[in-house]
Order: structure tokens, then sequence, then C-alpha cells
């Protein structure tokens, strides 16, 4: 160790400052002995020291190096292992490194070194102490998420969180629901234009309405009030009645009181009570009609009653006084019938029907049957695609008492469960609990329809009967003779037909599109320069792409699918995505058909791009346009622009320019390419949605690659994009 | 003594047919009108003594014909008894605001139409 290591710098400056010192205290020496001679006895000392200048030397040399040696021992002893001990220290404090320091030289030096290590032992202590610390804090943060987000995936509510801005921060499952039934464009979006992270929610309610609902939170905050919200009804552009209530969210500071803390944003709480409004105001239709309208003619009746009994009255006009009352009773009969037939559908609206896969009941009620009347039970016959529209609970309990029934009764020992399209009921099915065995009578049938529904220990108060009436069905019992079994039906309404989601056809890879160069995507614009200082990790994204019937814009071919994705802080929003077909009012070659997978009927009835754009348009709003190939989709977006009055001035990015920014030895930049590369597999190639996708994945991963080269923000992007534009452009 | 005249304004037939026996019989000159704008000219017209006025007439209501006899110089006088069925104590509150001197929600007893008819008019036909 001593061997390599280089000597002190101070210990040669001390061994030179020794030999000066005794040259010159030799010199002194001598001087004075000197002095003290006469020439002659000089001369001679001068001789002698002459002759003897050799021995002289080397005494003085043997002296320095004792010197040397001496000064060396006490610098290694005392020095040294300080200096080194600094220079260790050095290392522990300034990185992460976590070591003893070697115990070296002398005592003293020796305890620093002990210190040393005491000291770097407890801040590993408290770091980890701070780690665990903030583990746990990261966990429950996790965990409270993982709660809020489930809370808020099964409420039956709509809820939307936004920022004082009134940008979107959250929002669940039903409000994106909520939301499709509120687009003006169903067909096109399906609300995906008017909810998303990050939307402004002022593209669906009135700003004021919503900053008037946060003055008054404000204000009864002020008063001190502890659960502060508001409540406003507001109709939507596209005509819904909403009802929505609004709560504060406030900023989370513990030392603040309550009536401090700042707000931050709000919550609020959709209802669309469109229908139910409907409904109330029907009821109240039906109301009025039954009061003023009958009070009419029980006046006419009344009357003419009372006319008939003057005994003067002519033969003739005790005729029309009857024919009044005839007429009257007539028309009370009539109105009466067509209030019974219209209120059938207010009085099902008052219990909470909910939608529910058909199948999904019959499973339950399997289970339910087995558990609580302990009859083995199976499913027969029973047509999965049906929705209905049920109270799932009380008709499980009728079903499973029916059955406990069936088995005390008539020693019943199992049962099957059929569902299927009602015959001869449009809008209902009919859900089948069959048995084979004993006969029953009607009596017996009526009277387990009366009884109040008890399973086991579980008694309830109402009726199969009730059950029915709920849903605006109906009951009874039948036998199939041949089979030797019989069955009890329940007609249940049906929900409205699902949306069938489109199942897209698995294509054959074939080749991509020419590269465009035939459209200035750099052309500059307020809102692309607004964006140009923003960081790439930091913007909002609409990635998308065109299925075209062919590949000449100009020459009057035509988009006939979008897809889009939305990235959001460097996530791909997979949930948040736009996809539509579109009626291209023209023929669809043959040829491309196996490439896209589209075929005319496919985009028959489906909307025009007059009404896609906009909705493509309001989804893209506040985004930066990607795409890959970007040219060659933007080209189909302008020209469209006179027709549709839609101007997609969005600034835009291209990951094939991006591609051959990063990799420019690369053969080839195609979209396959890129996904190989970039290790993201293809789904859906040649669908507009799924090449979104994939182009959105591989923009993800672009991000930090670009970053590397010292490009971060758009406007960075986009110029290291326009040299490779023309670059390219030179082949 | 001069007969009283009464108007039956009333876009039912059925009620009108035996409202015009009853007081044809009680000794009264009738006159009938099928909707509002019937009602006002009869009453410019024939001068009646006291209208029973129904309220839901088409063309106007019997608000109002109530409402346009008080506000006219020369029919501000005609007694107003108004015959409806719509029978809320706001509607009641409506036609008396707007000057009808009685009201009657249907359905009703012919006697005491009678009878009010009769209190109105000062005992006399």
């Amino acid at each position: 160790m001593s061997g390599q290591q280089k000597t002190d710098r101070r210990l040669w400056w001390l061994l030179g400052m020794a030999g000066l010192v005794s040259v010159a205290w030799l010199g002194a020496t001598i001087g004075l002995v000197g002095s003290t001679l006469d020439d002659e006895s000089r001369a001679t000392v001068w001789r002698l020291l002459g002759e003897q200048s050799v021995l002289l030397l080397l005494t003085w040399g043997a002296g320095m190096g004792a010197i040397a040696w001496a000064l060396k021992r006490w610098f290694d002893h005392w020095v040294t292992p300080s200096v080194q001990l600094a220079e260790e220290a050095q290392v522990v404090l300034k990185t992460d490194v976590v070591r003893n320091l070697p115990l070296k030289g002398n005592v003293e030096t020796q305890a620093l070194a002990g210190l040393f290590n005491q000291l770097v032992a407890q801040r590993e202590e408290l770091r980890s102490e701070m780690d665990a610390k903030v583990n746990l804090a990261a966990e429950g943060i996790e965990q409270e998420k993982s709660r809020l987000a489930a809370l808020m995936s099964e409420l039956t509510q709509s809820v939307v969180v936004c920022n004082l801005d009134g940008r979107v921060l959250l929002y669940n499952n039903r409000a994106r629901m909520q939301f499709r039934a509120l687009s003006q464009a169903p067909g096109v979006a399906g609300g995906a234009e008017l909810i998303g992270l990050g939307r402004s929610i002022y593209g669906v309610f009135d700003q004021r309405l919503v900053a008037h609902a946060l003055d008054s939170i404000r204000q009864r905050l002020l008063r001190g009030a502890a659960q502060p919200s508001a409540q406003f009804v507001t109709t939507t552009p596209s005509g819904q009645l909403l009802r929505v209530q609004m709560a504060p969210v406030r900023a989370a500071t513990t030392q603040a009181s309550d009536a401090d803390r700042e707000l931050t944003g709000f919550v609020l709480m959709l209802d669309n009570i469109t229908r139910e409004f409907e409904a109330e105001s029907a009821k109240d239709q039906v109301l009025l009609s039954l009061t003023e309208g009958s009070r009419a003619a029980l006046a006419n009746m009344q009357a003419a009653i009372d006319m008939l009994d003057f005994p003067d009255l002519e033969p003739a006009m005790r005729e029309r006084f009857l024919g009044v009352v005839r007429d009257e009773i007539r028309s009370l009969s009539q109105r009466i019938t067509a209030l019974e037939s219209g209120s059938a559908d207010s009085v099902k609206s008052r219990w909470p029907l909910e939608d529910m896969l058909g199948s999904d009941l019959v499973n339950a009620a399997i289970k339910r049957i087995e558990v609580t009347a302990r009859v083995p039970a199976s499913a027969v016959d029973v047509d999965s695609s049906l929705w209905l529209k049920v109270e799932s609970f009380s008709l499980l309990q009728a079903l499973s008492y029916l059955t406990a029934r069936l088995s005390e009764e008539f020693s019943v020992k199992f049962v099957q469960l059929r569902l299927g399209l009602a015959q001869g009921s449009a809008g209902k099915a009919q859900l089948d609990l069959i048995w084979s065995g004993q006969v029953m009578s009607t009596e017996t049938v009526m009277s387990w329809e009366m009884d109040v529904i008890k399973v086991g220990a579980e008694t309830t108060r109402i009726t199969v009967r009730d059950v029915i009436e709920r849903h605006g069905g109906a009951f009874w019992f039948e036998r199939e003779r041949t089979r030797h079994q019989a069955f009890f039906r329940f007609l249940l309404p049906l929900a409205n037909p699902q949306e069938q989601a489109e199942a897209t056809a698995a294509l054959q890879p074939t080749d991509s599109r020419p590269e465009y160069y035939d459209f200035d995507l750099f052309k500059t614009t307020e809102l692309t320069h607004a964006l140009d200082d923003r960081l790439l990790s930091e913007l909002t994204y609409t990635v998308f792409d065109t299925e075209t019937t062919g590949l000449n814009p100009s020459q009057g071919d035509e988009i006939i699918q979008i897809g889009a994705a939305r990235i959001v802080n460097n996530k791909l929003l997979k949930q948040e995505c736009f996809e539509q077909l579109v009626d291209p009012r023209r023929s669809i070659p043959a040829a491309t058909i196996p490439i896209h997978g589209i075929s005319p009927d496919m985009v028959q009835g489906q909307p025009t791009i007059d009404q896609v754009l906009p909705a493509f348009h309001a989804f893209a709003q506040d985004t930066v346009l990607v795409a890959h190939n970007a040219a060659f989709d933007m080209r189909f977006l302008q020209l469209k622009e006179q027709q549709t009055g839609m101007v997609f001035d969005h600034p835009v990015l291209d990951t094939l320019l991006l591609s051959a920014v990063l990799h420019p030895s690369q053969d080839s930049h195609r979209l396959e390419a890129l996904s190989e590369r970039f290790n993201v597999p293809i789904v859906g190639r040649h669908t507009a949605m799924g090449d979104a996708m994939v182009t959105a994945e591989v923009f993800v991963k672009l991000i930090p690659l670009l970053a590397e080269k010292g490009i971060l923000t758009l406007g960075q992007a986009r110029e290291a994009a326009q040299k490779t534009y023309y670059a390219r452009l030179k082949y | 003594m001069t007969t009283h005249k009464l108007l039956i304004a009333d876009d039912e037939p059925n009620i009108l047919i035996s409202l015009e026996f009853l007081m044809k019989r009680e000794g009264y000159e009738v006159v009938l009108a099928r909707d509002g704008q019937e009602a006002l000219d009869a009453i410019e017209r024939d001068k009646p003594d006291l209208v029973l006025l129904d309220v839901m007439m088409p063309v106007k209501t019997g608000f109002d014909v109530c409402h346009e006899v008080r506000n006219s110089e020369t029919m501000r006088d005609t007694l107003i008894l108004m015959l409806t069925a719509k029978g809320r104590d706001t509607d009641i509150a409506k036609g008396m605001a707007l000057g009808a001197n009685a009201y009657m929600t249907k359905p009703f007893s012919t006697k005491e139409l009678v009878q009010k008819v009769q209190a109105m008019l000062g005992n006399q036909p």
C-alpha cells in the first residue's frame, strides 16, 4: 500500500527545509570556527576539510537520510492516515456508498474513523426508517386509490372530479355511459368527444352555472357549513335534463382549520333525470285527466239525471237525457281504459329495474336455489344474448321460494331454468322454472302466487304477484304433457338492445401505404407555436389513423374509418378512444376490401364524414395530433375543411419521421418495422383503431429516446422531424 | 216584472242540454254559447243578467271572458257564476280574482245551482 502511495508533498518540503537548515547550520559553524583562527590555521583547516569533504558529505547525507526516514515515519503515523480518512469519508458523505472506514494510523485518527463509522451507521438507520415510512405511506395511498376506484366504478351514479379550471381529473364508467347518452352525435363518437381525462367539463355545462355553484359552496364554507354542496338542474345541448350535485374538493392540509382549507376542485355527481321528469309529467297528466276530465263528465251525468227526475218531462226529452248519461259513461270508460294502458309503464318505472344479462340471472338463480332451497338446479336452453330489465333480488327470491315449495309439497328433486324470447309478447322474455313429476292444480298455483315469499328462515313482505307487478310482467303455470314436465313461466321485460361490439375481422398483413410528402406538416399556426416550449412528456396527444377507399385523396378517395386514442401524462388511455366507420358515399374498391376489411354493407347507414369530422375535431381539441405517416391522414382531413368547416390546425407529429430522426440508418420506418423494433404487439393491423393503438404505443416509447438525443420539447421534435423530412425528400 | 235572461256558456252539449232545460223550467229566458268568443258576443248583444260560465272552452277560456267582461264599460255589471271542473284552490282563487261573482265546481247538484242562481238574481226569475 505504502509502495504505491504517493508521498505527501509537504514531506518533501520539510526535507528540503531540513537540508537547507543543516547546510546553513554547518556553514555558520564553519564560519564561526574560521573567524577564531589565524590565516595559516584557517588554510590548514580548509585543506583538511577539503581532503575530508567526501566524509563530510557522507555524514551530512547520512544525517539527511536519518531525518528523511524520521519524517516519513512521522508523516505515516500522524499525517497520512488523517488525509486518507478525509478522502474516504468524503466518498461516504457524497455518495450512497456504505462501508466501514479502516482504523489506521495514530490512536486519535483511529478514534475519528470509529466516530465516522458510527455516524454512517446512524445515517443508514435513519435512511431505512424513512424509506419504510415512505413505502408505508405509498402503500396506504395506493390502497386508498384502489378503494376509491372500486367505489367509483361500482356507483350507479355518474361521478366526475374536476380541478378549478374545470379539467376532468377522474371519472367513473357510469359517467362515460352518461356522456354517451348526452352526446349530440351518439352514432359518431359515442360521447368520447365530451369526456376524458384533461378535458374541460365546460364542453358539457355552461361555465357560468358551474361558477355559480362554486360560489355558493364557497359562501357556505365561509359560514362554516360542515357538508357544503350545491345542486343544479341543467339541460344539455342534446336536450337531456341533468341534475348535478357538486361537492368541493379541498386542499389536504392538516394544520389549517376546516374553514380555511382552500378549494382545489370539485366533484360532480350527475343524474340524467330526463326520463324521470317525463314520467312525472306523464303522471301529472294522468292525474289531471282523471280529476278534471271526470269532473266534467260527472257533472254532465248528474245534471241529466236530475232532469230525469222531473215528472213533467216529455218522452223525447227524457230520451235525450238518457242519451247524455249513456254517452258520458261510455267516454268515462274509454278514458279509464286509456289511462290503464298508458300508466302501466310509469308504474314500472317506479321500481329500480336494472339491465342484466339473462344468462347471469339464470346462473345467479341456480346458485340461490341450491343454497336456500337446497334443490339441485341447472340451466337448459338459455338464450345468452338476452338482456333483461329486472329487479334481480326479489326475482331470485321468488324463484327460490317456488322451488322450495315444489320440493316440500310435491317432493320435486331437481329443477331446470330456461330462458328465451317470449312468444307472442313483444319486448318480453320468458323465464321458465321447470320440473317433472306430479301435476298441481290451478288453485295451488294461485295460492302460491299470493302467499308471502318465505325461504328457509327468510321471510319477506312481498308475494310472487308483487314481484311480477314490479316488472309489469306475467306469471302462469303450464304443462308439457309430451315431456311429462311442468313449468312456471315468468314474462319479464327485455332491456334495450345492447350495442354489440363489432368484431373486427383478422386481416392479412399487406404492404403499407406509400409515404406521403405532398403536404406540409410543418406549417406553423398560433396553436402550434403556443405549445412549442412544452415538454413532450407533458403534452396530451390524440393518436389517430384513417382507413380509406384508396391512396389518392385529391382524386376522390374517401375516409371510411377513423380510429384514435389519447395519450395523457405519457400513458396510453385505452378506454378513451374514438372509433367510427364512415359512409364514404361512393363505392369501396373491391381490391382494397381485403386490406382494411371494410365491406360496403358495413358502412351503409353509418354517419357521413360531415357528421364524423366535427365529433373527431372535438375529440382532438387541445391536443397534439400524432399519426404514422401523418401527411397521408392529414391530407384527407385537409381536403374536407371547406365541406365540413372543421380546420385541423393542431400541431402534428409523425412517428415515421420521428423514427427516422432516432434511427437514420434503419432501412424501414414502416409501422410493422417500428412495432418490431419497439416490441409492440400488433392487434388488428389495418383497422383504424388497431393502427392508432400501435402508433400510440410506439410513440410513448419514442419520447424518452428523443429526450436522450436532447429533443425534449414539441418545438424541438418538430424541428428535428422537419430536417429529416427534407433529408428524405432528396431521395 | 221582466224575466231574467241567462247566458249558458259551455262547450259540452251534454251539459248544455240539461242546463238549458233546467233554467227554462225555472222560468228564465236562456241564451246559449259554445265557446268563449260566442259568450262574449252574446253578452254584448243580449245583455244577459247572469252568465253560467264554464272555464275550459275553446277560443277563449272562461277566465278570459270574465276578465274582458269586468274590463268593459258596457258589460261590467253582468253577474257571472263560474262552473268548472277545475277544482283546485288556486283555480277558485283565480276565478274570484278575475271577477266572478260565484264559483261552483263540477259535478254540482242542479238544486244547489238553481238556488244559487235565484239568490244571485234576488229570488226573481
